[in-house]
Formats: C-alpha cells, sequence, structure tokens
C-alpha cells in the first residue's frame, strides 16, 4: 500500500524475530532500529494497537491494515528511557504517560510529559519497576493544557458525575454555549489491574481480566484465554470455542441494546430506554439461564468455557432471537421517524475519518466514520470464519451514525446467534465438559486480537516458566476512542456533551485499569 | 409510536412483584438507625451511587433497577444527580485511592441524616483488588458502612431487597 515497505519487510531488516512469541512474530529493536521505526511510521499507515512498559522494556504492536499482516516491535531500555512514539503515532501518548506511571520509563521527546494514572494518591511511584520510588512529597496540582482567548470561561465536570456512572474529570473550555475545547482527566478508577495480574497463577488472572471492564467481561475474557492458549499452543474443544462466540455477541447485543436507549435518553426520549431497557432485562436473563450468571462473567476461561449450555439453552436462545426479532424493528422505526429526536442527533458530535483512522479507533466510534475494521474479520479468528455476517460501516461520524451501526450490529448479532445454536458443534468424544486442562509448568508469549462490543481489544501475556503470569497488558478499545471525544464535542454545544458522550461510551474502568 | 402507546396502556404493566427484603440487611441495619430520622425520611429515599473504583458491572445491574420490570421508583426510591439531595450514598468498587478524596467529598456533601451501602464484593471486601497498591479495599475502612450487599455484581433482585430493608427500617420504627 502507498508503494511502501511491508511490515515484515522493515522490521526483518531492522529487528531480530523472538522465539515462541505467538501467534504473530514479535521482533527485537536496537535503539537505532526504534528509531527507524519512528520514521518509517511517519510515512505509513500502519496502526498502533497498543503500546506497553516492563520494568527494562518497552514493546508496541502494529497491524499494516492493508495486508492484515501483525507483529510486535521490542526495545530493552537498561536506562530507562525510549524515544516517544507520539509524534508521529497521537494514540501512543496516553499510553507513553501510563507505561511512565507505573514503570517510571521516560519517552524522550513526548508530545505530552504529565501523569497520566498516577494521581499523587498511591503512597508509591512507579509501583511496578523494579525500584519503586517514595511519593512527591507536597504534589501540585494537575495541569491542563491553557486556553487562551476572550470571552472564555471553564467548566470542570467530576470525577462524581451526574448519574450512574464511572467517574472521570472533564474540563470544559466554553464561549458561551459552545465547547472550544474539552480536556479528559482519566484515571480515577485505576485499581492496579496489570500489577495485580503479575505473579498469579493462570486461573486466578483470568477472574480479574473478567473484572477490567465489567460490560466487556466476556470479550477481555475471551481476549485473555485466546492470549494464554496462543502462549502455550493450546487447542480449545470446538464446543467451547462456539459456545464462546454465542456469549460475546449476546454481551453485544445486550450493550448495544442499553447504549441505544441511553443515547436517546440523554436526548431527552425517555421512551426508548424505557423500551430497549426491557429488552436488554431479556437478553440478560437469557444469558443468567444459559450460563448461570447475567453478564456471563468467568465463563470463558483459558482452556475453553466454565458452563456448558444446557439442554433447553438453544431454545431459549432461538426464543429470544425471535422475540427480538419482533420487538426490535418497530422500535428502530420510531427513532428513525421522530423527527425531534434526529434534530439531535444528526450532525452531533463529528469525528472525521482522517481522525479516526490516524487514532486507530475501532468499534461504532471507527465504524461510523468510515473506518472498516473488525477483529472477528481481520485478523479474524474461530468460528467467525464459519459464520456468515456483516460489518456495517457508515461514514457520517456523528452520534445518529454511531446508533446507527449500534442498531445494524444488533441485526448482524441476533444472525450470528441464530446460527452458532443451529450449528453448535456436540462435545468432543473423550470430554465431559468443553474445556481442557493447561499444562502446568510451561511458560511462552501470546496475544490476541479480540472484537469487544465497544471495539478491538488487545491482550498480550508472557508466561513464565511454572507457568504463571509474569506479565500481562489488556489494552481496552478506549484508549483510541477517549482522546477522539474530545475532538467530537468542539463546536457542540456543552448540553450536547452526555449525547456524544454515550454515543462513544468509552469504558474507564477498561482504560484505567 | 401511536402503536406503541396503545400497547404500553392496553398491554398491562411489566413490573414484577417486589421481592421481601432481605432478612439478613434487616438484621444488620435494625438499630442503626436513629428515631427521628426515620419520621423525617418516611417512606422514601434519594440515592446518589458513587463509583469508587468499580468496573461498571455493578453499575449496570444498578441501571437494571430503573427498567420497568424492577421500576425502583414506584417504592419510593430514587436515584438522584447530587449528594445534597441524598439520604443515601451507594458506594460500588475497592476504593480506588485515585477515587478516595472524591468518595470522602461526596460523603461529606450529603446531608444527615444519611446512610452508606456498599454494593457488590469489591466495596464489601475489597473483591480481588484488595492488597494492591491502587486501592483501599472495603468501603468500610474509609467511611462507616450501613448495609453492605455482596454479589459480583449483585442482581438486581439483591439489590432491591436491600434496599427495600435500608426503606423498611428507615421508616419502620
Ligand atoms: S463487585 Fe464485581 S461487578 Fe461489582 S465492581 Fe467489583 S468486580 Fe465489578
Amino acid at each position: 500500500m502507498y508503494g511502501e515497505e511491508p511490515l515484515f519487510g522493515l522490521l526483518n531488516r531492522i529487528g531480530t524475530p523472538v522465539e515462541g512469541h505467538r501467534p504473530w512474530p514479535r521482533y527485537r529493536l536496537g535503539r537505532d532500529g526504534w528509531l527507524r521505526l519512528i520514521e518509517g511510521l511517519a510515512g505509513n499507515g500502519w496502526s498502533l494497537l497498543g503500546l506497553w512498559g516492563e520494568p527494562k522494556a518497552v514493546h508496541a504492536a502494529f497491524r499494516e491494515d492493508f495486508s492484515g499482516d501483525v507483529a510486535v516491535v521490542s526495545l530493552d531500555c537498561p536506562q530507562g528511557r525510549f524515544p516517544s512514539l507520539s509524534a508521529v503515532r497521537p494514540a501512543a501518548n496516553r499510553l507513553e504517560r501510563a507505561a511512565h506511571d507505573l514503570y517510571g520509563l521516560v519517552a524522550e521527546r513526548t508530545t505530552d510529559p504529565r501523569p497520566w494514572l498516577d494521581h499523587d494518591a498511591w503512597g508509591v511511584r512507579r509501583p511496578l519497576s523494579e525500584q519503586p520510588a517514595a511519593p512527591v512529597p507536597s504534589p501540585g496540582p494537575y495541569t491542563f493544557l491553557p486556553v487562551e482567548g476572550e470571552g472564555l470561561h471553564q467548566i470542570p465536570v467530576g470525577p462524581v458525575h451526574a448519574g450512574i456512572i464511572e467517574p472521570g474529570h472533564f474540563r470544559f473550555t466554553a464561549n458561551g454555549e459552545t465547547v472550544v475545547r474539552l480536556e479528559e482527566r482519566l484515571g480515577y478508577v485505576h485499581r492496579g489491574v496489570e500489577g495485580l495480574m503479575q505473579g498469579r497463577p493462570v486461573a486466578e488472572t483470568a477472574r480479574l481480566a473478567a473484572r477490567i471492564s465489567g460490560d466487556a467481561t466476556v470479550a477481555h475474557s475471551l481476549a485473555f484465554a485466546r492470549a494464554v492458549e496462543a502462549a502455550l499452543g493450546v487447542e480449545v474443544p470446538a464446543r467451547a470455542v462456539w459456545l464462546r462466540a454465542l456469549m460475546a455477541e449476546l454481551e453485544r447485543i445486550a450493550n448495544h441494546l442499553g447504549d441505544i436507549g441511553a443515547i436517546c435518553n440523554d436526548a431527552a426520549f425517555a421512551f426508548m430506554l424505557a423500551q430497549t431497557s426491557q429488552l436488554r432485562e431479556r437478553v440478560l436473563r437469557t444469558a443468567d439461564a444459559c450460563f448461570g450468571h447475567r453478564l456471563m462473567m468467568d465463563r470463558v476461561i483459558p482452556g475453553g468455557v466454565a458452563t456448558d449450555l444446557p439442554e433447553r439453552g438453544a431454545g431459549l436462545l432461538l426464543e429470544l432471537v425471535a422475540e427480538l426479532r419482533k420487538r426490535f424493528p418497530p422500535l428502530v422505526a420510531v427513532y428513525d421517524g421522530k423527527a425531534s429526536l434526529q434534530d439531535r442527533t444528526v450532525t452531533t458530535g463529528f469525528v472525521s475519518a482522517e481522525l479516526v483512522t490516524r487514532f486507530g479507533a475501532g468499534g461504532h466510534v471507527g465504524r461510523a466514520s468510515g473506518r472498516d475494521q473488525d477483529a472477528r474479520r481481520s485478523p479474524g479468528y474461530a468460528p467467525y470464519d464459519e459464520l456468515n455476517f456483516e460489518v456495517p460501516v457508515l461514514t457520517e461520524g456523528d452520534v445518529n451514525a454511531r446508533v446507527w451501526v449500534r442498531i445494524r450490529e444488533v441485526e448482524q448479532s441476533l444472525s450470528l446467534i441464530e446460527q452458532i445454536v443451529t450449528r453448535l458443534p456436540a462435545i468432543s468424544r473423550g470430554l465431559d465438559h468443553p474445556s481442557v486442562p493447561l499444562e502446568a509448568g510451561r511458560g511462552g508469549e501470546g496475544m490476541a486480537l479480540v472484537e469487544s462490543f465497544r471495539g478491538e481489544i488487545l491482550t498480550w501475556v508472557r508466561l513464565d516458566g511454572e507457568g504463571m503470569v509474569a506479565r500481562c497488558h489488556p489494552r481496552d478499545p478506549s484508549w483510541f476512542q477517549w482522546p477522539l471525544l474530545e475532538a467530537a464535542i468542539g463546536g457542540n454545544i456543552v448540553a450536547d456533551f452526555p449525547l456524544c458522550n454515550k454515543s462513544f461510551n468509552c469504558s474507564y474502568a477498561g482504560h484505567d485499569l | 409510536m401511536l402503536k406503541h402507546i396503545l400497547t404500553s396502556l392496553t398491554g398491562g404493566p411489566v413490573t414484577e412483584a417486589a421481592p421481601a427484603p432481605a432478612d439478613a440487611a434487616l438484621a444488620e441495619l435494625a438499630g442503626q438507625l436513629d428515631k427521628a430520622a426515620k419520621v423525617r425520611l418516611g417512606r422514601s429515599l434519594s440515592i446518589r451511587e458513587v463509583d469508587a473504583g468499580s468496573c461498571n458491572g455493578c453499575e449496570l445491574e444498578i441501571h437494571a433497577l430503573n427498567n420497568p420490570i424492577y421500576d425502583l421508583e414506584r417504592f419510593g426510591i430514587r436515584f438522584v444527580a447530587s449528594p445534597r439531595h441524598a439520604d443515601v450514598l451507594l458506594v460500588t468498587g475497592p476504593v480506588a485511592r485515585n477515587m478516595r478524596e472524591a468518595l470522602i467529598r461526596t460523603w461529606d456533601a450529603t446531608p444527615g441524616p444519611k446512610w452508606l451501602v456498599a454494593c457488590g464484593d469489591c466495596a464489601v471486601s475489597g473483591g480481588l483488588f484488595a492488597g494492591g497498591y491502587a486501592c483501599v479495599g472495603p468501603v468500610e475502612e474509609v467511611l462507616p458502612v450501613d448495609l453492605r450487599i455482596p454479589g459480583c455484581p449483585p442482581r438486581p433482585a439483591d439489590l432491591l431487597a436491600g434496599l427495600l430493608a435500608l426503606l423498611e427500617t428507615s421508616a419502620g420504627r
């Protein structure tokens, strides 16, 4: 593409492949190689998939969107410093700041060196580095970016918001009603997930992965499980593979239904929320009846699934699909036909195609702005290669488009559930449960890309020789969506912020970790 | 749209009968509430929810309480936007240290008489997050807790039972 050197071409020249990293290659670069990579990134379209630290190393993952090739690059930083990617990949900035706050790694020539997750409240600095440091004795306040101009005023909002939502701080600079700039400050729900995962057995770590972001518990569990299985070269039973997809699609529908209603509710159209929340409840109850948990938490585990579908499950699921197919379209017609509602959602919170590409934003945020990317299709994973589905993509980039992407995805997921239920493979011979035990005492490195309802999750894991988790980095899709919310609200009125925010529905917990 | 309104009007309510107030919760609350407060509150409670480091799973189920099937408001219990309007803080999460101050300030902004409910395993015990550098652990290490609703996340029915118990106790005597 663009006549540039292919991903693997460049990496083979500037780096050396690391053994035992699956399923995609990992390259160790020297400092020169890393600088060459930055040079290359300035002129090519490779998407940044993630960036994470270790006490003496930094890793980044990329995808060449055209070919779908994926690779991880690593740089040892014995001095705790590495050249920043933020100038060529702005989405790297917050990840680098997180790596700094947790591991003490300094990004040289960064576009923004301020702390991100560290709010001077932990009682320790760089807690995951080899030498954690004492806290700053009397920390000053966080500095927000300066905004200058006539007639501007600031509105600070949060961290505690006026609703049942997660905490974060938004600093609006407005000119009258119009937002001139929004600056986010996140990290309030940092629970130290990556630190807690370190040194734990896989099964315990899986429970943490399930609680990274409760609304995407299935997807995060799946990403963790797939990364571990890649590291160990484990093949899970076919029935488990299909049941995982079943749960993932139920999760997608439940969240989209909730979001569609909540977005309309924020446009003062409460009817829709009252309706879709009933449908959502219907999905959760079916999930509960089939898998014993309304959100299906801890049901996807490394090696397979924790609960098999009960005998009556297939019937319940097909009933659910039939009922939603009956009750959902009339609601869509209401949404489509309400001029007062469209007045709020059409053209509001616009994000350009250029911006979603530059930040590599996925999910409904990317696909409503023309970025045709879905991890279920590229890189793709089983059983989706055997299922028929479309990935809806729109180009308008506004709140309305993000609603429509969700509507279309609900329809697609209903079809997927139907296909899965009718074609679900029987349990493999010799197994009494759709899971296989993980062989103890083996190590390896693995990575997984999984499409949550919100977009693509990357999870990277290294297991040590005893099979314990040496390092795990789960990168929620929100990392690449939050920065775009700042852009989406610019030029809109303050009162439209809840609407824009809901239409993104980024995760705070998944981002803050 | 008209059709929807007609169906809603003729179809009867979708709301389900309430669960019995949780016995354990009633027992926990007995004796904790002061008489004057009960008289003042009558049979209504205003709740301010505070996420102090939740994974958002608890929030999803708290949201469900507002759907027409559980319809929390029929009991006189409602969620309010400001702690200044609240009688109860419903706290989730293992108190992320980055949220500790905001939680305390929210509690301080809530006028008395007031109660604090710890919702979910994280808020009750710190859950899987206790012991790390980033979380304090159970909410009771930061603020006095009047009622604990365990679960990960608690089911809406459990939340409802717990909150009804709070209501009964606060109005009962
Ligand atoms: S109790 Fe469970 S659902 Fe609730 S915040 Fe904690 S981990 Fe999430």
